[in-house]
């Protein structure tokens, strides 16, 4: 066995006191495609910052552990190190001047220069490029991927799989290239695209340069990786080689938890075979949460939950149909059609929402808790108001009421219905925008991330509200959620979306392999070539 | 202890703090040089009565998410022409007065809804816009008074011509209507309670609005647009509201100044008229995000009495010339500028 490029022992990392990594190892032999797959917030995009000396993580306190590489402990402390070292990163978003050829942004920074008349007396700054062999090396580059494109393009008007592949010609074109990382790579590529470079993967490889790969794809990953390390919540679940690795080996471990179902009484008939809501060919123009295609029914009464990974568009379903991004088809609620691109009609209709971005969407941080306890109620249905004259006046007296109410229903840890919402922990100013959406008693609530960013004991209090909102007031509820576990603790069904569309529906008790396969869109493959 | 004082400092805010100290300072200057405080006192109730609603038109705006509202301008001006077309009809005293702010308010509205559309196609650019839009504004007014065909000899150039006085004398119109409504004098301070009426009226009005469904919409916009948004509130509807009422402000705002200064400014004098307002209600402690009546009382108190104790004192410290004019501009335009850096907000 020769000599490990990279060695990765103990690496440990926390934000704050929020451990995302715990004691992770890692070898990478020269020549070798290595990948990591997981969850969302499982840490590898920590581990890749670690390995790239991103300031993030020396800004947030540093991590514990050592990294070797090529022999020896090395500290990377910031990316220019990390690039002096030879070890290159392809970013998710690229990092690419659009004014500029591809000949240009690939020596950007590392042009090659001749002298001239002009630097001959003023030194070297005033160097004139040589073209023609950048030119050289740019197409030397692209080549080695196997991409057939001009260098002297403009960058700008490229599609996004050909960027991608000039970021990576850029990395391999610096010659002391050992390690190359990439970050979700194929997320933006078509299959044929992604093929191709899957292909380009191969040749670099076979080049002696180590690649650590991060994806979610499991086929992609069958196809190219010699070696694959699952990592789930920081630490390292598995680690298989190629030959006894299996996409449901890899669902399982990725996703795989205690479940802790938090027992229903079953008195409540759940599920009844009656539609409360119905969408159909739904499509959402949510940045970073486009939902393609969705055709989805939610029974009465039921807990419905909305899974999948970040960037399907699972976000997208519930802002979507509540009128805060630009969405098209159909969504009948209660028998009727909706209005869409329009809050006031889906909240006048009994629908509420509890916003995934709760500092930014849910909450006025600056205003009291029964301030933004009551806004909805009274702009939307006219609650704790009183007419003087002709004109709407607020009752500051029924608000106090209701806030002092609520406040103790929901048990909101606060010094009294004036505090403002900025001041309160994170659990509690969920429980404010919850307050906030059961104040207009609706039919059916829609509840975006209700446990992100709270810490551990107030997410079981979140999650135990939301039951009992749907067991004792019988509300239907519409939970989207990146947390599989907290789904499967209280849904009835759990709908899994895939690159915009729903990729299947699934009972809570579900096997792993299946919530696995279809968060990583491999399962309607699966079920074609079964069939 | 110590702690206590602190907090207070915090809330109360440095900036009000340091004008008050500049203040006092002022003030000690004005007893040494033997000048007469209670002529001064009279002169900052007077100024502060003048221009309070013209900072009280900061409110709607800022509450409403369009920010400062630097194009007052706009809303000044509809006063001018209501107070001009007064003037033409041959009316006098109430009526004079009453009318204008009719015809003023009707302007604002229409101005108001225009200049609304207007800043809510520049979003987060509205200060910006709204100062050369104001400037605009008062330029495109210039030749209005100009070519517009009024006959009255009271505002016409009395040697021929054409076009408006530069200034208006209101001596037979609405000349200080307001201020010597209940005046009243105690040890020769005078205190005009029917200006400080009036303006009490609309703060109330003001606070009103802001206690009702659609003056609550209107702050929930202005704080947080997508918040309103998801909420089912119409955040372009409230900017319009908000832009409307400040300009409707403005124009109420200018008649009361014109009353009480004894004449209307025609052409380039509401050019920088926004400026005292904008500093005043920043230096009350408001943000770009947030004013109350609270802001607009202490605020104008504050930079009008600086104007008004700032001027004889430098008069008594440099009675050369005009020097002293210079130093005038120098310290009113200088709290315009502290004001401005405090535009974050003061809290």
């Amino acid at each position: 066995m020769s000599k490990p490029i990279l060695q990765l022992i103990d690496i440990s990392k926390d934000y704050y006191g929020n451990q995302v990594l715990k004691k992770v190892n890692l070898t990478v032999q020269p020549g070798e495609v290595h990948a990591i797959v997981g969850e969302n917030g499982a840490g590898k995009s920590t581990l890749m910052n670690i390995i790239f000396g991103m300031p993030v993580i020396h800004n947030t306190g540093g991590f514990s552990g050592q990294i070797i590489f090529d022999g020896e402990p090395v500290n990377i402390d910031s990316p220019k190190v990390a690039m002096e070292k030879g070890i290159g990163m392809v970013h998710q978003e690229f990092m690419l001047l659009p004014g500029f050829t591809i000949t240009e942004n690939l020596k950007l920074n590392r042009e090659i220069t001749k002298h001239n008349l002009i630097s001959k007396f003023l030194g070297d700054k005033m160097k004139s490029l040589d073209m023609e062999s950048m030119r050289k090396d740019a197409r030397k580059a692209l080549d080695t991927l196997g991409v057939d494109i001009d260098e002297m393009l403009p960058v700008e008007g490229l599609p996004v799989g050909h960027k991608q592949f000039v970021e990576i010609a850029r990395e391999i074109d610096k010659t002391n290239m050992k390690l190359l990382v990439f970050d979700e790579p194929t997320a933006v590529l078509t299959e044929i695209e992604a093929d191709l470079f899957l292909k380009a993967v191969k040749k670099l490889s076979n080049e002696g340069i180590a690649i650590l790969f991060i994806t979610h794809r499991l086929n992609e990953v069958m196809q190219v990786a010699d070696n694959i390390t699952v990592i789930r919540d920081g630490e390292v679940v598995g680690r298989l080689s190629r030959e006894e690795a299996t996409v449901e080996d890899m669902a399982r471990l990725m996703v795989g938890r205690k479940i802790d179902r938090v027992e229903k009484s079953k008195k409540v008939n759940n599920g009844s075979q009656e539609n409360i809501l119905e969408i159909r060919n739904l499509k959402v123009d949510m940045p970073g949460e486009v939902v393609k295609n969705v055709n989805l029914d939610v029974k009465k009464g039921e807990i419905l939950g909305i899974g999948g990974l970040a960037g399907h568009g699972k976000i997208g379903i519930a802002n979507g149909i509540m009128g805060l991004y630009p969405a098209s088809g159909q969504v009948v609620f209660k028998g009727s059609k909706i209005k869409l691109n329009n809050p006031n009609d889906a909240l006048s209709r009994g629908m509420a929402f509890v916003s995934e971005d709760r500092r930014g969407v849910g909450l006025l941080l600056d205003e009291s808790i029964e301030k933004n306890i009551a806004i909805t109620a009274i702009q939307v249905q006219g609650k704790f108001l009183t007419k003087i004259l002709g004109i709407n006046f607020v009752l500051n007296t029924k608000i106090r009421e209701h806030a002092n109410k609520t406040i103790k229903e929901l048990d909101i840890r606060c010094t009294g219905p004036e505090q403002p919402v900025r001041r309160l922990s994170g659990g509690n100013q969920q429980k404010v925008c919850i307050a906030r959406a059961i104040t207009l008693e609706p039919d059916l609530l829609f509840v975006s991330e209700p446990t992100r960013g709270i810490d551990v004991g107030a997410k079981k209090i979140v999650l135990d509200l939301l039951l009992k909102l749907n067991q004792e007031m019988g509300m239907t509820i519409v939970i989207t959620s990146s947390e599989l576990a907290e789904l499967r603790s209280i849904c009835d069904r759990i709908a899994i979306i895939y690159d915009g569309k729903l990729e299947g529906i699934l009972p809570p008790d579900a096997d792993d392999t299946d919530f696995g396969l279809m968060m990583a869109g491999g399962y309607s493959d699966m079920a074609k070539e079964v069939s | 202890m110590s702690q206590k004082i602190k907090k207070f400092l915090d809330k109360f805010g440095y900036t009000r703090i340091i004008i008050i100290l500049f203040l006092i300072m002022l003030f000690i200057a004005a007893f040494a040089l033997e000048l007469q405080t209670d002529s001064l006192i009279s002169g900052i109730l007077n100024r502060a009565g003048m221009n309070m609603i013209l900072t009280l038109a900061m409110v709607p705006s800022i509450q409403s998410g369009t920010g400062l509202n630097f194009g007052l301008s706009v809303g000044i001006l509809c006063g001018v022409l209501g107070a001009v077309l007064s003037i033409a009809m041959n009316l006098t005293g109430w009526q004079a007065f009453l009318i204008a702010n009719g015809l003023g308010i009707v302007f604002a509205i229409i101005a108001g809804y225009i200049y609304g559309l207007l800043l809510n196609r520049v979003k987060t650019q509205e200060m910006l816009i709204g100062t050369y839009a104001g400037f605009s504004v008062v330029s495109g007014m210039c030749m209005f008074w100009i070519l517009a065909p009024f006959k009255s000899p009271k505002m016409i150039w009395p040697y021929g011509g054409r076009g408006l006085r530069v200034t208006v004398s209101l001596e037979d119109t609405f000349d200080k209507i307001l201020n010597n409504f209940l005046l009243r004098e105690y040890n020769g301070i005078e205190v005009p309670w029917g200006l400080y009426a009036y303006i009490i009226l609309l703060c109330l009005a003001v606070w009103l609005f802001s206690r009702s469904k659609t003056g609550i919409a209107m702050q929930t916009a202005g704080s947080n647009p997508r918040f309103a948004e998801s909420c089912g509130i119409n955040v372009d509807g409230m900017r319009i509201i908000g832009t409307i009422l400040s300009t409707v402000l403005g124009a109420m705002g200018i008649l009361v100044y014109a009353q009480s200064y004894g004449f209307l400014q025609l052409y380039n004098a509401p050019l920088y008229m926004a400026f005292p307002a904008v500093a005043a209600i920043l230096i009350g402690g408001a943000s770009v995000h947030k004013a109350s009546i609270a802001h607009v009382i202490i605020g104008t108190f504050l930079f009008q009495a600086l104007l008004v104790v700032a001027l004889p004192v430098t008069n008594a410290v440099l009675p050369e010339g005009n020097l002293s004019e210079v130093v005038r501009i120098i310290i009113s335009n200088g709290i315009i500028v502290y004001a401005l850096t405090r535009i974050g907000g003061g809290e």
